[in-house]
């Protein structure tokens, strides 16, 4: 019997050798660094988020209908006559927020112990771009339960485009191909959202993936384990990527499940953030909600578009900035002047820049996801202004740092007091 | 289209304007308590489904309820046909919008957007009112184009808001509350007979919810299983990587 099988593998091999050697070059023989710590499970937690949305997207596309008069009720139909109905869509709406809050600590990693840096800074730029296309795969994705918060969001944020001067209008209305969002930019947005991005995403992981094999992984010493190899000339830091790491990121993601599993079974509208409570009215295109706020993963964003004030009666400057905010971590490689990469090794002018900016990405998001009157209702009144104004002004000077974060980061990596880089990787 | 984009944009900042401050009552309810579910569907099918419809909701899911499918046709079936009908309205949208301005909404998922604890003060808090179309006012939902539909069972009640100021100026409301008849059920009766309805109402919103929980705690035993085996064969890889 093992003969034979191994008879059916030499025919196999001889014919098409590429699997065998592809194998050796991304998993037996790929040399991780052998000091991944915590923050490196990240990355294989997405492959699995993706994995998991592409599965059960499908089983929900078998059920869902398209159709601005049908789709509200077809989600209704999943969640109560479909058999494990509900488990499917449950699994693809905490799914969709799991895939944020993994690509968001996987970014904070690199960001940590500087995977941005040369020579890394195509994995870097193509990571962005899956990022932005992420982005746009849980936009479109969020209309298609029709509900009014997927409509007015999608209203909101296509309105967004129409700001852009002159061509902004015929931008808009080309993306809904309508006047306001309808059954057309249903229709659409549906076909984006289970063929156009999701094969967008899958380049991208791959080119990401192949980026990262050719240089080589990170680790938490920042440090190039192919600068110390052995005779054989593998590096005496690594250990190959399997049976090392997939058995390492087997546990990894058995602990993930079980936290999914927490929300998904316990609490999957995770208290009105993951499912938003006015997403259980149908859409009403004659009724705007009094309270319009995106997913909690759009927030921080959203909290910078609203910070930024008008000008000539036009929101167009909030919405530039609300798109440099992300354009700008494709120049973060070129941002950062420091001589060493990890967090490990640097001054305390990077830390502390690095800890005001997750705070204030906190913070933004915490802000966008309520109404700029939040801290209103206090009572006092300031000396300078109205109290009303109060949420806007700290968004606006989280916005501020949000920036500084980035345009300041040339000089202070530069300036930055660090410390001597070991040879080799410490545990 | 500009003025449009602006008015989403400043939308946000009329929230709180609108939210009448009323502090929600907490609903006393419990998903396993298959009497008051069923006394909930009975509140229903006799007080709700006539101007409102719950059309995702199925008969024959009351199962779920420990009915039968003949106790379900005997006793909550009054505006279908078959078992496996929706629980759709009797009344037309033409009509709900002819008789109360706006078409009375399903109510499928009503307690997964107002939340239990809304809907149990807002059927708890309907007073007298003669200067609305209906003569019936809410606290929560300040004009709500419904009447109060469950008033032969609460009676009547007045409202007085009273304003009060404390030392530091704060504003703080009194609400008042005057029985001006009474109803078929006491305060606790009535109380009860809403907590059944909304017990229902968030049922009905999720009807998969006790199965849902049920599966999770098996799903969660057996990760908790295999991670043991995981983080063995981890340990076991791991022992020949020197650090």
């Amino acid at each position: 019997m093992a003969s034979r099988l191994m008879a059916l593998w030499e025919w196999f091999d001889s014919r098409m050798p590429s699997v065998a050697i592809e194998t050796r070059k991304h998993l037996t023989e790929y040399y991780a660094p052998k000091n991944f710590n915590f923050w490196y499970y990240f990355g294989s937690l997405a492959i699995l988020v993706l994995v998991i949305q592409i599965v059960s997207g499908i089983f929900l596309t078998m059920n869902y209908k398209p159709d601005a008069t049908l789709a509200f009720g077809s989600v209704e139909y999943i969640m109560r006559d479909v058999p494990g109905g509900w488990l499917i869509r449950y699994i693809h709406s905490t799914g969709s927020s799991a895939f944020f809050i993994v690509v968001y600590l996987h970014m904070f990693r690199g960001l940590l112990y500087g995977s941005h840096r040369a020579p890394r800074e195509l994995v870097w730029i193509f990571g962005v771009l899956i990022y932005l296309t992420l982005m746009g795969e849980a936009f479109f994705g969020y209309l298609l339960p029709w509900g009014q918060m997927s409509y007015w969001g999608a209203q909101v944020i296509v309105n967004l485009f129409a700001t852009i001067p002159f061509i902004g209008p015929d931008i808009a209305l080309w993306i809904r191909g309508d006047y306001v969002v309808s059954d057309a930019t249903l229709n659409r947005f549906f076909a984006f959202h289970v063929i156009a991005l999701p094969l967008v995403l899958l380049g991208l992981i791959v080119a990401h993936i192949l980026a990262l094999h050719d240089v080589g992984s990170n680790n938490p010493d920042g440090i190039e384990i192919k600068k110390k190899k052995d005779a054989d000339g593998k590096p005496l830091d690594g250990i190959p990527f399997h049976p090392y790491y997939t058995v390492k990121d087997i546990v990894g993601a058995v602990v993930f499940l079980a936290v999914f599993c927490v929300i998904l079974f316990f609490m999957p509208e995770m208290g009105g953030y993951f499912l938003e409570h006015n997403n259980f009215i149908p859409a009403d295109p004659l009724k705007t909600p009094e309270h319009i706020a995106p997913v909690w993963y759009f927030t921080p964003y959203y909290s910078i578009l609203r910070a930024v004030p008008p000008l000539f009666n036009s929101q167009f400057p909030g919405v530039l900035a609300m798109g440099l905010s992300v354009m700008i971590l494709f120049f973060l490689p070129w941002l950062d002047r420091s001589p060493v990469k990890s967090i490990r090794y640097r001054g305390r002018y990077f830390k502390t820049a690095l800890w005001i900016f997750v705070a204030t990405f906190v913070l933004l998001g915490y802000l966008g996801v309520k109404p700029t009157t939040v801290w209103g209702q206090f009572g006092f009144d300031a000396f300078f202004m109205d109290t009303k104004e109060i949420a806007t002004w700290v968004a606006r000077v989280g916005t501020v740092l949000y920036f500084l974060f980035f345009i300041l980061m040339p000089w202070y990596t530069a300036h930055d007091e660090v410390k001597p880089v070991p040879d080799r990787v410490t545990s | 289209m500009k003025t449009l984009l602006l008015a989403l944009l400043v939308a946000p900042l009329a929230v709180h304007a609108a939210a009448t401050g009323y502090k929600l009552d907490r609903a006393p309810i419990q998903s396993n308590d298959l009497l008051s579910l069923q006394a909930g569907a009975r509140t229903f099918v006799n007080y709700c489904l006539n101007c409102h419809g719950a059309q995702y909701m199925r008969y024959n899911r009351l199962t779920d309820l420990g009915l039968t499918e003949e106790q379900i046709k005997d006793n909550l079936m009054f505006a279908a046909d078959k078992v496996g009908d929706t629980m759709k309205v009797s009344m037309s949208v033409k009509d709900g919008k002819a008789w109360f301005g706006v078409p009375p909404p399903d109510l499928s998922v009503i307690a997964r957007s107002r939340g239990a604890d809304w809907l149990y003060t807002y059927m708890r808090t309907f007073y007298r009112d003669p200067k609305t179309a209906t003569g019936w006012n809410n606290t929560v939902f300040p004009n709500a184009a419904m009447p109060h539909v469950l008033w032969t069972l609460q009676g009547e009640r007045r409202l007085e808001i009273l304003p009060h100021a404390d030392n530091a100026g704060r504003v703080t409301v009194e609400y008042k509350w005057t029985q001006l008849s009474e109803g078929a059920q006491s305060t606790v009766e009535y109380d009860r007979t809403v907590r059944d309805l909304v017990n229902f109402l968030v049922y009905v919103g999720e009807p998969s919810a006790s199965s849902r929980e049920r599966i999770g705690v098996v799903v969660l035993f057996v990760l908790g299983l295999l991670f043991v085996f995981a983080y063995a064969m981890k340990r076991e890889f791991w022992k020949d990587v020197k650090h």
